[in-house]
């Protein structure tokens, strides 16, 4: 791996700092708080361009890989903007893969185009009540009618179905088969989020409430043949290619979070003055902190291995997964060193690293569990067996 | 209309800058490098231009170590079109007279209408390098504007003094230096980093210039005899209210010949 400065990396770093400099700690705590989504920033982002990151360049966009968009999310994060931030623009920056790897031409012409400008509002919704993880165990059916499918069941933890134009989501269109492959009878597709077919309804939450999260009802929602991503009974398929890219972009978003909030646990240790000297100088103060640095600097080289292999077409379940693991902890860590660092004024609102806590918090569940990914290690990483 | 805009790499203005008081230079390596912020904003009035007027060329123009190559892919993303940067081992500590002289003799006199700079940058302070440069032209100078009007075949704008301000215009080709109040720069989008890659930089060294490092470095007038740190600050008085607050202060303001 080379470490060596990228000015490329570095130009994209100090552009998206420096646009999420006209976002404030405070303009976050207040959408955290007003559960408005932050359409300021979505719209200083999309004019920036950076929607159209990993889109084609005959599409408009960058044409770049899962290491820029990492980049841009850990900035992101690293502002103070945190999962609000993220969340409201990741799906722009990175969720389009399924098209653009398996969708056909004419799904790539009719949508790509609109992703870069910002116009497009997507959701992504895979998860369900009843299935969780497992996700070959969905019920949602999506069945054969003339011209398309009639999608009928409910999905969970889908971000951003209050703004949603589309959805990118898997159906069943044939039941899963007990002596078959699992995967097998899936269908990913592309469908109008029509209001009158699917009821949306917010799930309250304890942080990154800046973007919203529901559940959503679905009866009878029509989708066209063409809106079908991929091969009908391979939606498995185009979804699981993009699942490690997924890892280490959350992953970097946690980090991004961690450094926020060691930022403002160092300067407060420095700043906030206690027997007559800042409270930095002790060493159960310094101790927390340098250790927290480390923890992120560690995670952060693994996330950095893993984005590489990523972009170059290397298989990497294992660092994908690690990576996410790794910083999940970092993360997490530095936010609660920062609010243990800050006392009393920690917990409360006002120096916000009760907010970057609730949110790294967040990255030790999704975008997939702690213990899924020690799961994926027993099994695929030591060979044990499965306990699932 | 083609323009050329004069950038320059400073030491981070907000961070910690140390001199070298060996060499009386900027220690470069105690800071982060960044643009100073008034080449972006001589910049930004370039683009500006450039962006109601098509067919608008603005190239930027830097003197200086091989890291100052970020400052002009920096303007180059915010919308330059070209970038040149003047870089020769023989330039290191360069003062402003060998400077000014070395951009006019990058500047070939046919391939521009107006040349912008920043009115003094942030490490050095010197403020006179727009004015030696017109001078090496022989080109008309209007320093430190706070505003630029451009039209076919005349720059203007407006020059604030102690006592007034002054409309002040020049036939072009000219020279124009500009102050902070003159435009808050854009950054760099995502679209213009990715086109950047694309834009000519190229990199060029006094012999290229057609100067030898004699002739360039012969033009030395100022010359660092002693350079020493800013002593530490000593501590402020401190005024207690004890009902003749106010009297104590009138007494320090007169003191220190500030009232």
């Amino acid at each position: 791996m080379d470490f060596s400065p990228n000015p490329l990396h570095d130009d994209i770093r100090d552009s998206v700092r420096t646009l999420c400099k006209g976002f404030p700690d405070e303009y976050w705590m207040e959408h955290d708080e007003s559960k408005e989504f932050p359409w300021e920033f979505y719209n200083a982002v999309a004019e920036g361009g950076w929607l159209g990151l990993t889109i084609p360049e005959e599409y408009g966009g960058g044409g770049l890989g899962v290491t820029e968009a990492a980049i841009v999310e850990q900035e992101i994060a690293a502002s103070g903007a945190g999962m609000g931030g993220c969340s409201a623009v990741h799906i722009g920056i990175f969720g389009f893969e399924p098209i653009i790897h398996h969708g056909s031409k004419d799904l790539k012409d009719r949508f790509l185009k609109r992703v870069v400008t910002g116009e497009l509002h997507t959701s992504f919704a895979v998860t369900e009540p009843d299935a969780g993880t497992d996700t070959t165990n969905i019920s949602t059916f999506a069945k054969k009618v003339d011209g398309g499918y009639l999608i009928s069941g409910q999905k969970v933890w889908i971000t951003k179905a209050q703004e949603a134009e589309r959805m990118l989501i898997l159906a069943r269109t044939s039941p899963r088969d007990p002596n078959g492959k699992r995967t097998a009878g899936m269908t990913l597709f592309f469908a109008e989020m029509d209001r009158s077919k699917v009821s949306i309804r917010p799930i309250p939450k304890m942080g990154r409430n800046a973007v919203d999260t529901n559940e959503l009802f679905i009866d009878g929602l029509f989708v066209a043949d063409e809106d079908v991503v991929g091969e009908v009974g391979h939606g498995f398929r185009a979804i699981l290619g993009g699942l490690n890219a997924e890892r280490v972009i959350s992953a970097n978003a946690a980090l991004g979070i961690g450094k926020a909030a060691l930022r403002r646990g160092v300067r407060y240790a420095n700043e906030r003055e206690v027997f007559g000297r800042p409270i930095g100088k002790n060493q159960g103060i310094a101790f927390q902190l340098a250790e927290a640095q480390i923890r992120l600097d560690a995670a952060e080289a693994v996330v950095q291995k893993a984005a590489w292999m990523v972009d170059n077409g290397i298989p990497c379940g294992r660092e994908a997964n690690a990576a996410k693991y790794l910083c999940a902890e970092a993360g997490f860590f530095a936010a609660d060193v920062a609010l243990q660092v800050h006392g009393g004024f920690g917990y409360g609102k006002e120096f916000h690293v009760e907010r970057y806590f609730r949110e790294a918090r967040l990255m030790r569940i999704a975008p997939i569990s702690q213990e899924m990914v020690l799961n994926y290690f027993s099994e695929h990483v030591l060979g044990l067996p499965r306990s699932y | 209309m083609k323009i050329v805009v004069l950038m320059k790499q400073v030491p981070d203005t907000y961070g910690e800058r140390r001199l070298d008081t060996q060499t009386g230079r900027v220690d470069r390596g105690s800071s982060e490098a960044i643009v100073d912020e008034i080449s972006e904003r001589a910049l930004e009035v370039a683009l500006r231009y450039k962006d109601s007027h098509k067919g608008t060329h603005v190239t930027v123009l830097t003197m200086g170590p091989a890291s100052a190559n970020a400052a002009l892919r920096k303007g180059l993303s915010m919308g330059a079109d070209a970038a040149i940067h003047v870089l020769d081992d023989a330039l290191v500590g360069a003062d402003m007279g060998q400077t000014a002289a070395v951009l006019a003799a990058a500047l070939p006199r046919n391939e521009y209408d107006l040349v912008i700079a920043g009115n003094e940058s942030t490490d050095g302070r010197g403020g006179a390098v727009p004015a030696m440069l017109a001078e090496h032209l022989n080109l008309p100078h209007l320093s430190f504007l706070d505003s630029v009007e451009l039209s076919v075949g005349e720059v203007s704008g407006e020059r604030v003094s102690e006592y007034g301000s002054l409309d002040v215009r020049a036939p072009l080709p000219a020279v124009v230096s500009i102050t902070e109040r003159a435009a808050e720069a854009r950054f760099p989008n995502f679209k213009g980093i990715m086109t950047a890659k694309r834009k000519p930089l190229s990199v060029v060294s006094l012999a290229e210039l057609g100067l030898g490092p004699a002739e360039a470095l012969a033009g030395a007038r100022s010359v660092v005899l002693c350079a020493s740190a800013r002593p530490a600050r000593a501590a402020g008085t401190k005024i207690v209210d004890e009902g003749n607050a106010g009297e104590q202060l009138a007494e320090f303001l007169a003191a220190n010949r500030l009232i």
